[in-house]
């Protein structure tokens, strides 16, 4: 009676056996080759990419794609930007949530349950929405091209969903260890400072890795605000404006795209699991 | 004054500590949408911005213009076909990667490694590369063609005899292929958190895989399925960045954002534009309550004990 259930089981179970490594193998090679690509064509001359499009392996190696684009198309510049718009957001994310999502996990006050719903409406919050408004502000204020204006944007843009993802950790930090603190004489900011802080260097890593990479991935606002002033481009807005011109060639601009991608994913690799963690944790109660 | 309890000390210290906070937010994100919404209303560019004030003259002009304009309702259309598609097929492939890598093997975590980098790596790096991997002339994937397809320049083409919209479908596929990473890590991090019991309680009772993940694990991923499913929809429906970089709008790829953008910018014509991301943010909200009236309960029922 079983033995049609025994075949579908034993069918269904070889199929799998033979499917499973075939889906993992396409899932590796659509997201690797993409990126072995990037780097390949990174690392040749135009010329030959335009003799042998099909082929991935170089004839000649070659890295003055990488000084051509540094120097020349002024990607050390733009390095230098995005390095501190995303520093700067990383620090003041971190000035601003840490007090805040303290507050939301700890203390009882007016309107703290509703400032829950500020920050999912704030990162459910279309961007582009904001983009107008903001465009028209900064081009009063005179504040297009500069950096500044652009750290603000990414702090608002970030410090709603640090503060959540803080406020997940804080509450996990044992309140007696806390209540230890102040009867020892602790201030609430220096039981904040010397007891809650280093108990949470996990969650405080992953905060200030998410920070990093809204700022240093951004593209809208750092087109909308900076695209005039070419000194002031991030990597990200740089590439892009580059990649419209017919000048630069190809092989260039992929060893922009691998300057512009390798921090980041040196950085998310370096902290994958805390960020990862960090990051579905919070989104699955909201 | 009679001493503060330490009730109101500790409300005092709360908002102390949460204004930092409430204050960027009112001033970067709550009083610009305020503003915006004000825009809409207002005929303002960016030469006669400075007379337009407060209490400058409203009218539902820009609303008019927009909505009468066909290119509008062509966008909108392309937005909720491009989110759609490109929702469904990143949840559908995120699923199907997470259960691929639920177990261990040798060589998962550079598996994993590779899989998330879509998703990492910065959207203009990204959209360059595929750029140029589908470049007509010199991308590698039209060498492996018989004959080159302008994937992303060429509004309508023919495959097997049917009319197929080709650049809308490739920027469709760039959506699944950078999103899947974020559907999967939130259905891995499901999976790898259900009981084992289960699973093994329907082995013995004989059941083969596929009735294993109809009905033991599938109805324990519903409820993080639909939530993914309007996270997708949010941020797809709104997002600029992918067809802006990949089309710049063109070849029957336009959707609302990149309209609005490029009224703010091309036209300078502020109200209209700033009109548009009204009606496309409203235009979500609809649809988001349509979805949560229908799907949202059912999903409740079938996932609500495994809150959390």
């Amino acid at each position: 009676m079983s033995g049609g259930e025994m075949s579908r089981d034993r069918f269904e179970r070889g199929l799998l056996r033979v499917l499973k490594p075939l889906v993992i193998l396409v899932l590796f090679v659509m997201t690797a080759f993409p990126f072995l690509y990037m780097v390949m064509l990174s690392v040749r001359d135009i010329q030959e990419l335009i003799l042998e499009p099909g082929s991935l392996w170089p004839r000649a190696f070659t890295l003055d794609t990488y000084v051509d684009v540094l120097t020349r198309q002024g990607f050390l510049t733009f390095l230098r930007n995005s390095a501190i718009v995303a520093v700067a957001s990383v620090a003041c994310t971190l000035l601003i949530s840490i007090p805040g999502a303290y507050a939301v996990a700890r203390l009882r006050f007016f309107g703290r349950r509703q400032v829950h719903f500020l920050f999912l409406a704030v990162y459910l919050f279309p961007a582009i929405v904001l983009a107008i408004p903001l465009f028209v502000l900064f081009t009063m204020l005179g504040l297009r091209g500069s950096l500044l204006g652009l750290i603000a944007v990414y702090i608002a843009q970030t410090v709603p969903v640090t503060v959540y993802m803080l406020r997940n950790y804080f509450e996990t930090v044992p309140r007696s260890v806390e209540e230890a603190a102040a009867i020892d004489g602790c201030t609430r900011l220096s039981t904040i400072w010397r007891v809650v802080l280093p108990l949470s260097k996990p969650a405080l890593m992953a905060t200030g890795l998410y920070a990093f990479m809204i700022a240093w991935n951004e593209f809208l606002f750092a087109l909308l605000f900076l695209v005039d002033k070419r000194e002031s481009w991030t990597v990200s807005l740089g590439l892009s404006q580059l990649a419209g011109s017919i000048e630069v060639p190809t092989t260039v601009l992929m060893a922009g795209s691998v300057v512009l991608t390798l921090p980041i994913v040196i950085v998310f690799f370096a902290s994958e699991r805390l960020l990862t963690e960090g990051l579905t944790a919070g989104a699955e109660k909201g | 004054m009679s001493p503060r309890t330490l009730r109101q000390q500790e409300g005092r210290a709360g908002l102390a500590l949460i204004s930092p906070t409430l204050v960027i937010t009112l001033v970067v994100v709550v009083l610009p949408l305020l503003w915006a919404i004000m825009l809409a209303f207002q005929d303002v560019r960016l030469i006669n911005i400075r007379r337009a004030g407060l209490f400058g003259r409203y009218t539902l002009e820009n609303f008019v213009y927009v909505v009468s304009e066909p290119g509008f309702w062509t966008s909108l259309v392309n937005t909720l076909v491009y989110t759609v598609a490109g929702s469904a097929l990143s949840i559908a492939i995120g699923l199907v990667a997470a259960l691929a890598l639920r177990d261990r093997f040798r060589g998962r975590t550079l598996v994993r490694a590779s899989i998330l980098i879509p998703y990492v790596a910065p959207v203009v790096a990204v959209a360059f590369l595929w750029e140029t991997m589908l470049n007509p002339q010199y991308g590698i994937v039209n060498t492996w063609l018989r004959e080159p397809i302008a994937f992303l320049t060429q509004a309508r083409g023919e495959f097997l005899g049917v009319q197929v919209p080709v650049a809308l479908l490739t920027v469709i596929a760039f959506e699944a292929w950078r999103y899947f990473p974020f559907a999967f890590l939130f259905i891995l991090a499901r999976l790898q958190a259900l009981p084992a019991e289960l699973d093994e309680a329907a082995v013995v009772d004989g059941a083969t895989p596929t009735q294993r993940f109809r009905y033991v694990i599938l109805p324990q991923l519903w409820r993080i399925i639909a939530l993914l499913s309007v996270l997708r929809f949010v941020f797809t429906f709104t997002k600029f960045d992918d067809v802006y970089l990949l089309t710049g709008g063109g070849a029957g790829t336009e959707v609302v954002s990149v309209r609005v953008y490029n009224f703010l910018t091309a036209r300078d014509d502020i109200g209209a534009s700033a009109a548009q991301a009204i009606v496309l943010a409203v235009f979500l909200v609809v649809f988001l309550t349509f979805y949560l009236r229908f799907f949202g309960g059912g999903g409740d029922e079938r996932g609500g004990n495994e809150q959390g």
